[in-house]
């Protein structure tokens, strides 16, 4: 014992009575506690497998479609592995719908209303999460409201509004006055087919889904300690400067957050797009590239009567992934923000 | 004199607190005026002429102009027209199944989520696929979809409404016995399995805010259960669900406001369908009707749920 002891490189050892290697491994195995936790383990990875799968499939079966020789529809021993694969559908696509210069316009607009909307956003739920005055509960409360009114409620005089598109005060409204646009006489102004009403309505975070934006980035500032702006105040710094320096960059990940959900439902929008913008009207957007078939996969198609409508189905799906191609390669490398962005919010709700 | 002085700090003091006050609460204004701006000169003005349209028709002697016609539009929506109470019952009926079941799943899945594991990261990216990319466009474009049926061998996978499901009520009671008492908790799981695809592609963003709220609940109150000898479904039941419950009423008011104003959604078809057909103002009076439903459910439930709800902290 005593050499060990003087001796370094060696290692120490304690003799004290220990169970048997078998009869351990035996008590730690063979319980019931052992037991549970491997069901458990296994009913888990089982449940999130199968859910994966629901998750996916509709995806899976899009993508086979997509790359299937249409004579496999028609050949009863496919099922989901296509005999021969081909990329005929996306080359057909490609070049004989307008998909090119859809991808362009739908970029554009779906970039700077993804981009505005957040600054947006960031201002409004900012000044509600942490500045108290006068009536603020009650704007909240109309935020809130402006995302329960459903969409088609809405249709009718939006499109109007926007077809001639005119500054009105509400007391001009309820009277049935005229306009600001109106009364300088340089008449109303037709905003179809333009970026104008995407923009515009992104300008006063009053677009789609902004109220939950709103709500989300409200319930983020509201997680941040008051005592950062209390000591950037202190250190004479202004409001905006301490917005701008200091709460900002701790909010990139619900930023991001909020970013990817504005991008990706303005991205695949049908609503606001069909209301605004007509498809023969100058700016294709690749929503309204869903109901089109190239020429040359139809002639195709019309050869192979008894699966025709899966085959338009096929060519649907493809238009389908095509379209929403950009958001997977972004989600892939945004998905880590998602949900670090919530998480780090300590979202509460009172 | 040294007491005036004092007073007189104290008072000087206060008018600066005062005016700090003030200061904020302009800064708030600034911060919040983009909104205030586009509601009062844009979105007021839009809600106002919606109202108003409701009540207006196409002059048939006129075609050109306008005539009010008071409430014979909604009239005319509630009594004439045939299939909209119905479709405003059946899509309300549904939403009774819904909306427990995306909670119930969405609670279930972050709960699972949050727990440690591997391959944690993937299954958390994967479930929140849909949230990204089913929407929109893609809803469309899966209700067009017939190769999912053929291509999933036979199974289908929740998009046909009826027939063939995973399970049918039959293999439940089977596997239970028929118990009366147990019949509408059946139904409910039948409906909730053979429609997994629909509630999961539903439940994207509350997993995220139930999996916020497990995130900020403290360990330290998990250890000392452990500690006491709690189980996990005592664990589950005296801490996390309490602790959870704002995150709750949340997501019940945000699923139900999600779910009737989805384009998928019956009544929204339906109204959709009426403005296609041309009837523009009876489609206006049908959506302020569904809208005012819509209201008066969100109260209710928000009012209901806020009762039960705990905070661990009050503030204000």
């Amino acid at each position: 014992m005593n050499a060990t002891l003087r001796d370094p490189s060696k290692k120490i050892k304690v003799d004290f009575e220990r169970a048997p290697l078998k009869v351990r491994i035996k008590e730690k195995y063979l319980s019931l506690f052992f037991l549970k936790k491997v069901v458990w383990y296994l009913f888990r990875l089982i449940l999130l497998i199968g859910v994966t799968y629901v998750v996916l499939f509709p995806f899976i079966s899009k993508i086979m479609g997509s790359v299937m020789e249409f004579e496999d529809f028609a050949d009863s021993a496919v099922i989901l592995i296509p005999k021969t694969f081909t990329f005929d559908t996306y080359a057909a696509i490609w070049s004989e719908l307008d998909y090119v210069t859809a991808f362009m316009d739908t970029f554009v607009i779906s970039i700077s209303c993804a981009v505005i909307q957040t600054i947006v956003c960031c201002l409004i739920g900012y000044g509600f999460a942490k500045f108290k005055f006068k009536g603020s509960k009650w704007i909240f409360l109309i935020v809130m409201l402006t995302m329960i009114v459903p969409h088609p409620t809405l249709r009718l005089s939006m499109l109007t509004s926007f077809k001639e598109f005119d500054l009105r005060d509400p007391i001009s409204v309820i009277l049935g006055g005229p306009g600001l646009f109106e009364l300088i006489g340089a008449g109303t102004l037709d905003m179809r087919n333009t970026y104008f009403p995407f923009i515009i309505l992104s300008l006063f975070g009053i677009a789609f889904k902004n109220g939950l934006y709103i709500f989300l980035l409200r319930q983020f500032f509201r997680g941040v300690p008051d005592e950062l702006e209390e000591s950037a105040y202190i250190d004479g710094s202004g409001v905006f400067k301490t917005f701008v320096k200091i709460i900002l960059p701790l909010s990139i990940p619900m930023m991001i957050t909020v970013f990817l959900f504005a991008f990706s439902w303005q991205w695949t929008d049908t609503f606001y797009t069909n209301l605004f913008i007509s498809p023969n009207q100058g700016v294709p957007l690749l929503v309204h590239l869903v109901e089109q078939y190239p020429a040359s996969l139809i002639n195709e198609a019309s050869k192979l009567v008894s699966v025709q409508t899966r085959i338009y189905s096929a060519i649907t799906g493809t238009t389908g992934i095509m379209i929403i191609m950009p958001l997977v390669i972004i989600y892939a490398f945004c998905q880590k923000f998602l949900v670090q962005g919530i998480e780090r919010s300590g979202l509460t709700a009172d | 004199m040294t007491n005036e002085l004092k007073l007189n700090n104290v008072k000087k003091k206060r008018k600066k607190a005062a005016s700090l006050d003030k200061k904020k609460a302009r800064a708030g204004w600034i911060f919040v005026l983009p909104f205030i701006i586009g509601f009062v000169f844009i979105y007021f003005p839009i809600i106002f002429d919606s109202i108003k349209l409701s009540f207006y028709d196409i002059n048939p002697l006129d075609s050109q102009n306008l005539m009010f016609v008071g409430w014979d539009n909604y009239s005319s929506a509630l009594f004439e027209n045939p299939d909209f109470v119905q479709v405003l019952v059946e899509g309300l009926g549904q939403m009774v199944f819904d909306i427990p079941a995306i909670l119930i799943f969405s609670l279930f899945m972050a709960v699972l989520l949050n727990q440690k594991m591997a391959g944690r990261a993937f299954f958390r990216a994967i479930l929140f696929v849909p949230v990204i990319i089913s929407t929109g466009i893609m809803e469309y474009v899966a209700q067009q979809d017939v190769n999912n049926s053929y291509m999933s061998g036979g199974i289908n996978t929740g998009e046909e409404k009826d027939g063939g499901g995973f399970v049918s009520l039959m293999d439940l009671n089977w596997l239970f016995g028929d118990s009366p008492a147990l019949e509408p908790l059946m139904q409910f799981v039948t409906y909730m399995i053979n429609n997994i695809f629909n509630i999961v592609n539903r439940s994207g963003v509350q997993m995220l805010i139930f999996l916020s709220g497990l995130q900020s609940i403290s360990p330290a109150i998990y250890e000392s259960c452990q500690i006491d000898g709690a189980s996990a479904w005592e664990t589950f039941w005296k801490i996390t669900f309490p602790m959870i419950s704002p995150m709750i009423l949340v997501n019940a008011v945000y699923t139900i406001i999600d779910s009737f104003t989805t384009n998928s959604n019956m009544v929204m078809t339906h109204i959709n369908k009426q403005y296609d057909n041309g009837e523009l103002y009876i489609s206006s009076a049908m959506s302020w009707i569904y809208f005012l439903i819509v209201i008066g459910i969100v109260a209710a439930v928000a009012g209901i749920f806020s009762m039960f709800v705990f905070y661990q902290r009050r503030n204000d």
